[in-house]
């Protein structure tokens, strides 16, 4: 556990190993009074270093490597999910999952990035960085919604795209335009949700919606901040500085008007309670479904452009 | 013991390309590395008579060379990048902008202009190197949709040349968002019928290639532009090892069919004038 730490939890961790400790000898009344102390202990010093995140800590809780991903919120949050395979072209890509499952009783297309948890997994799923066959899949399998009528809900999760002679062969440029030009045009709601990292283009493949939210610790930046960094300030460990200045995390993105909400996260981070940020996360779903109900299909699409018409900051003279 | 040791050489970069042009009579070619004669590159297009390979240009020079009797208004021209972010690298965004537009930049790293196309009206958007690698921010974006929003409102036909580094770091995620707005506004622009052609020009990477760039009705590039979605260095970086020679030029994106075409600047405008014939739409 304290191996996939960052620096920042360790004072958590002390303490959290201390009540682990207490918790395993037999009760008495000291034990109980002390696991009483180290528990209120533990939730303030969560709070306070939670609190005071930098934007650079806050990319490091997004790629925690113990963050839940797409498939462990499908396995708490949805019922009868049928995985479907493959672009139908070139190749089936593990770095993006998508099928069909029901939520609370009404069928979805669920479609995210998946990243590895062991090394083994991690190859498997290219540490989730898609091929163009990945969106290709994705595209397929939001078609298909489309075709049957089910709102799709996307997860995000993703470096960015895989940057590869075979991804760059096969279009991974085309591959994602196609995706940002084909969302903007479907007819069925469409649900995206930063659940971690959403690298780039690279996310934002999946990520052209009706309701756009960020789990409160995710990130969603044109560029990592490594390689902001290298190329800004000629300096790649300048990441810090870089993850500041990109505003990156989800209150900035907020602000600036990218983004629609906010799903907050557990005390410690989602990694700390995952079956608590499930929950959340699947009712944020359930209102967002209940909303999406109302709204005619025209009017769905022609919102949707509005919603990314309005994006981006410029001046105007004269 | 090993029996194959790993040669630990460091990763080698490829030095940048860098054009200097020189006062003088003279210019190297950046491909071929042959000296020319300015005169005799002026009058070929500024591409090199030797290799073919295509010198970058000006929006200018290129909007005089497509456009009827280089005849043309400017539109759009009043939307200006701000600072979104108060972004600050190792210079601040804001003075950037500001020398920019001293140096009579102002039309941001986009131009979008308006003009009869053999006779045809069409709206040329080119983008420029030279305002920041061509990168693409708010303004940027906003100047594209609106260059869309007009051919969509007027049914005339749109064309964008495409330079660019891909998205301006210094907006962030706003710059990110562009490729969206583009994006959906093309969409618009398809259902509508109303034709978009993509020209690629040198170099054109990042999220310019994965949204307007690759979205034309037609897709065609000058003659051996750089194109990809990840530069070459990265993929480098990332793969560790040496990249196949002619990679991510636009003769390798034909062979991978991603283009249409390979059209040299002296046939540009001819092409264009078909295509857009072509695609033009039929009224009833």
């Amino acid at each position: 556990m304290s191996r996939n730490a960052q620096a920042f939890e360790e004072p958590i961790l002390e303490v959290q190993a201390a009540l682990e400790g207490l918790k395993a000898q037999p009760e008495n009344p000291r034990t109980t009074k002390e696991i009483q102390k180290l528990e209120q202990k533990l939730a303030k010093l969560q709070r306070d270093i939670y609190a005071n995140l930098t934007d650079w800590q806050r990319c490091l809780v997004a790629r925690h490597p113990n963050r839940p991903y797409t498939r462990d919120y499908v396995e708490q949050l949805f019922v009868d999910f049928e995985e479907l395979h493959g672009d139908r072209r070139f190749a089936d890509d593990p770095a993006i999952m998508a099928g069909f499952a029901r939520f609370r009783g009404q069928t979805v297309a669920i479609i995210g990035h998946q990243k590895g948890r062991d090394m083994k997994a991690k190859l498997y799923r290219n540490f989730g960085m898609p091929r163009p066959e990945g969106y290709r899949k994705a595209m397929r399998i939001m078609q298909l919604a489309e075709k049957f009528r089910r709102p799709i809900i996307c997860m995000i999760d993703t470096p960015g795209a895989y940057p590869g002679i075979d991804a760059e062969e096969r279009g991974q440029a085309e591959a994602i335009a196609y995706n940002l030009w084909a969302m903007a045009r479907l007819k069925v709601p469409i649900a995206v949700i930063v659940i971690g990292e959403g690298g780039s283009g690279g996310a934002l493949a999946l990520g052209v919606g009706d309701h756009i939210a960020m789990l409160e610790n995710s990130v969603y930046s044109v560029i990592s901040p490594e390689g902001c960094a290298s190329i800004l300030w000629k300096d790649a460990s300048q990441m810090e500085q870089a993850a500041e200045a990109l505003h990156l995390t989800s209150r900035k993105l907020l602000k600036l008007g990218l983004i629609d909400s906010i799903i907050e996260e557990p005390l410690g981070g989602a990694h700390q309670d995952p079956v608590e940020m499930a929950k959340r996360v699947g009712d944020h779903i359930a209102a967002w479904l209940q909303d999406s109900f109302g709204v005619s299909d025209s009017e769905r699409v022609a919102l949707r452009y509005q919603k990314f018409r309005a994006m981006g900051i410029y001046s105007e003279v004269g | 013991m090993t029996w194959f040791i790993k040669k630990s050489e460091p990763i080698k970069v490829q030095k940048e390309k860098t054009v200097i042009v020189p006062e003088g009579m003279w210019q190297k070619c950046p491909s071929c590395r042959e000296i020319i004669y300015r005169k005799e590159l002026v009058r070929n297009d500024n591409v090199c008579p030797k290799c073919d390979y295509h010198f970058r240009i000006d929006p200018k020079e290129r909007y005089d060379s497509l456009f009827d009797d280089s005849r043309y208004t400017y539109l759009h021209t009043s939307v200006r990048s701000t600072d979104p972010l108060t972004f600050k690298g190792l210079k601040k965004y804001r003075d950037q902008v500001k020398s920019l537009e001293k140096r009579g930049l102002e039309h941001d790293a986009v131009h979008v202009a308006r003009g009869a196309v053999g006779g045809i009206d069409t709206i040329i958007a080119v983008m420029d190197f030279n305002y920041l690698g061509g990168s693409m921010g708010s303004a940027v974006g906003e100047k594209i949709t609106r260059a869309i929003e007009t051919g969509l409102e007027d049914r005339v036909p749109v064309i964008i040349f495409s330079c660019s580094g891909g998205a301006r770091m210094m907006e962030g995620a706003l710059s990110l968002m562009q490729m969206a707005k583009i994006s959906a506004a093309l969409a618009r622009l398809s259902d509508a019928g109303v034709p978009f052609i993509s020209v690629l020009t040198d170099p054109t990477t990042g999220g310019v290639t994965a949204s307007y760039a690759m979205l034309g009705d037609i897709n065609i590039a000058e003659p051996k532009a750089l194109i990809g979605f990840a530069g070459p260095r990265v993929i480098q970086q990332t793969i560790k090892q040496e990249l196949p020679e002619g990679f991510q030029r636009s003769e390798f994106l034909l062979q991978h069919g991603m283009l249409d075409a390979i059209v040299s600047r002296s046939e540009m405008k001819q092409k264009l004038v078909r295509y857009l014939t072509f695609l033009a739409p039929v009224t009833d």
